[in-house]
């Protein structure tokens, strides 16, 4: 089982790298996919095949689809990589750049100081994930719950259909009248 | 079960899946030239069972053609992920207590997961195509899909509610006393409907319409390659008749005078039928109808099915 | 809702229904007598062509598939000197038949004209010519008409009086 976690890691990670360097965003949203389903192979091998598989239906099987569906309308072209180079000067990117270094150095100091802990593996049972959601969680469901009521709420508010005229002479004539 | 025993199902269940899917080219034209009175390919092979082999012939020795205007390895990747994200669903799929490939603790889950990846092959078939009808048909697809897999996780939801697991092998189990159809009828066309148009068959083949869009995300596509859109699109219908069986039908249970086998295919067989018998007899809605429907009427009908069943679960067991 | 239903029910149901496939090399449709199919030149019961190379055929052929050249032999008799039907343009509209004062161009019901090569499918007059009276047995344009020809003397036709001698007409 190590195995499969080592390698579903590597592929995650290699992923990951691909999305931020590939300059056709689609490629880059494919490349998110697969990072998205090694991270999901990655608590699969942990024992948790509930996030497992709703990693996949929620952020591979939806989200990134929406995604690309988005992408695909804006028809990004050769101009907008050139604006976004623009963008990419060295002042906006090099505070970002030196903060991620600084954590990326400590995340090697504590993997080579750290002592080898086992990889705590047990395999979570289907059943504990509602009780402990709807016991001790509840406050957090509940909340959720509310989030995604005003999002919902604000979508239908954009949304709504607003026609008044069926057609454009109709709309001509009635300003005549 | 041993490693070899294993392998064996793994390929036996490949073998007969990608046969089925075959053979659905041949019932399919024949049973739809039934139910419109004529008599369908009749001429290569005994009543025309050749036509099978006539027409994958035909598929491998064409030129498979990318176009230079297309996105070369998306084009490429676009078909193979329709037939991988399908026959990973059949992982699940429980033929017999015995022949099952795995009988994972997500198992419905699972099935969701993979039938949500499936999108992919539709949006990046018809992004790649680089051809307006395709991005159409792509768009279309991949609003479909995406509205009819909410609720087709939450109609399932009913059976698992009454079984208590998402193991298939569990739910078949559970209906040796009364099939599942009995207790979740709701469930059950709702399940279908969404399964119509997760596999974008005929009432709902609204990302590939020829009437309107050519033939949709797959209209560049040739050879082999449309090839296996062609048969992710049986191996699709095969699915969705297996998950129907197994989830509302008692999958492999039966009267004793059957193998187990024997009665999951003929009932799965039946599904397919009435599959085919849909696209000979519906007519296609339009795209905004298919929307509205699926996000104004089913999902709120699934969400009260949930309701219903959880309140009625919870009133029997006191 | 409960018409679709009804509709899968009944598209069911023709699966016990007949076929109307006619599997056709082996089967072959019933054709009328009427029925317009190749176009063919007829002859008199008497073995002459009936077609007097008129032109009408070609003047009422909408879409010009018919070309003819009229000649006279020593007895005056008019017969085409080549009679050409281009069936790669035919529409099998029948006019022609309609148009011909002799009954000679008829339709026949045959349609089985598959070629390979276009230019076979332009009919000259020996391909046109069959040795029979098609749909009017017994009609023999020349005994009819006012005219001698070489197939009967003025006046002894059907119908005909014999011709009244202009000199001899006194008031």
């Amino acid at each position: 089982m190590n195995y499969l976690f080592y390698i579903s890691s590597i592929v995650a990670i290699a992923a990951t790298v691909m999305v931020i360097t590939r300059h056709q965003p689609v490629h880059a949203l494919l490349y998110l996919v697969v990072s998205f389903l090694g991270v999901a192979m990655i608590f699969l091998s942990l024992g948790a095949p509930f996030v497992a598989t709703l990693e996949i239906i929620l952020y591979a099987g939806a989200i990134i689809v929406l995604f690309i569906f988005v992408v695909m309308m804006l028809n990004l072209g050769r101009e907008s990589a050139i604006q976004e180079k623009q963008w990419m000067q060295p002042k906006t990117w090099i505070g970002p750049s030196i903060l991620t270094a600084i954590l990326l150095g400590e995340l090697l100091v504590l993997l080579t100081m750290g002592g080898s802990v086992p990889m705590p593996q047990q395999t979570v049972d289907l059943k504990k994930i509602p009780l402990s959601l709807y016991g001790e969680y509840v406050i957090a469901v509940e909340l959720t719950g509310f989030l995604l009521m005003a999002g919902i709420v604000g979508a239908a508010h954009i949304g709504r259909h607003k026609k008044k005229y069926l057609h454009r002479f109709l709309k001509q004539e009635e300003e005549a009248v | 079960m041993t490693v070899m025993q294993h392998v064996w199902i793994v390929l036996g269940v490949l073998f007969v899946l990608l046969n089925i899917a075959a053979g659905l080219i041949w019932v399919e034209r024949r049973m739809l030239a039934m139910w419109q009175d004529r008599l369908g390919p009749n001429r290569a092979g005994p009543l025309g069972i050749l036509i099978v082999l006539a027409d994958t012939l035909k598929l491998f020795f064409k030129e498979d053609w990318i176009p230079p205007f297309a996105d070369k390895w998306v084009f490429i990747v676009a078909p193979a992920v329709v037939v991988g994200s399908v026959l990973m669903s059949f992982v699940i799929i429980p033929f017999t207590p015995q022949i099952i490939v795995s009988d994972l603790n997500v198992g419905i889950l699972f099935f969701l997961a993979m039938s949500s990846l499936g999108v992919y092959s539709i949006v990046l078939g018809g992004w790649a195509s680089n051809n307006k009808y395709s991005l159409l048909g792509a768009m279309r697809g991949a609003s479909q899909m995406i509205a009819y897999e909410v609720f087709m996780g939450l109609s399932l939801m009913g059976v698992v509610m009454l079984t208590g697991s998402f193991k298939l092998g569990d739910i078949v189990n559970a209906q040796k006393d009364m099939w599942f159809v009995v207790k979740q009828p709701l469930g059950l066309i709702l399940f279908f409907i969404a399964g119509i148009a997760e596999t974008h068959r005929l009432p709902f083949d609204i990302p590939e319409a020829e009437s309107e869009l050519v033939a949709g995300y797959h209209s560049e596509y040739s050879g082999m390659k449309f090839g296996m859109f062609f048969i992710g699109e049986y191996l699709g219908i095969t699915l969705i008749s297996a998950v129907t069986v197994t989830m509302f039908f008692g999958g492999w249970l039966g009267w004793s005078f059957l193998p187990p086998w024997a009665w999951f295919f003929l009932k799965t067989f039946a599904f397919i039928l009435f599959f085919i018998l849909l696209r000979a007899s519906l007519p296609r809605p339009r795209y905004d109808q298919l929307m509205e429907t699926g996000w104004k009427i089913l999902l709120p009908l699934a969400l009260a099915n949930l309701m219903i069943t959880g309140a009625v679960a919870l009133l029997i067991r006191g | 809702m409960f018409s679709h239903i009804r509709t899968i029910w009944l598209t069911f149901l023709h699966l016990f229904k007949r076929h109307v496939t006619i599997q056709y090399p082996e089967e072959k449709i019933r054709l009328r007598p009427r029925w317009r199919g190749r176009i063919v030149l007829t002859k008199d019961p008497d073995g002459g062509e009936r077609c007097v190379g008129c032109y009408l055929c070609a003047v009422a052929c909408p879409v010009d598939c018919i070309a003819l050249q009229a000649t006279e032999d020593e007895n005056g008799r008019r017969y085409p000197e080549f009679f050409r039907i281009n069936f790669s343009r035919c529409i099998f509209c029948g006019y022609c038949e309609d148009a011909c004062p002799t009954y000679a161009i008829q339709l026949i019901p045959d349609f089985e004209m598959g070629e390979y090569n276009r230019q076979n499918l332009v009919f000259e007059k020996e391909d046109l010519l069959i040795n029979s009276q098609g749909k009017y047995p017994g009609y023999n344009f020349y005994k009819v008409a006012g005219m001698d020809a070489g197939v009967k003397q003025k006046g002894e036709g059907e119908n005909e009086d014999a011709p009244v001698d202009v000199h001899s007409l006194m008031p």
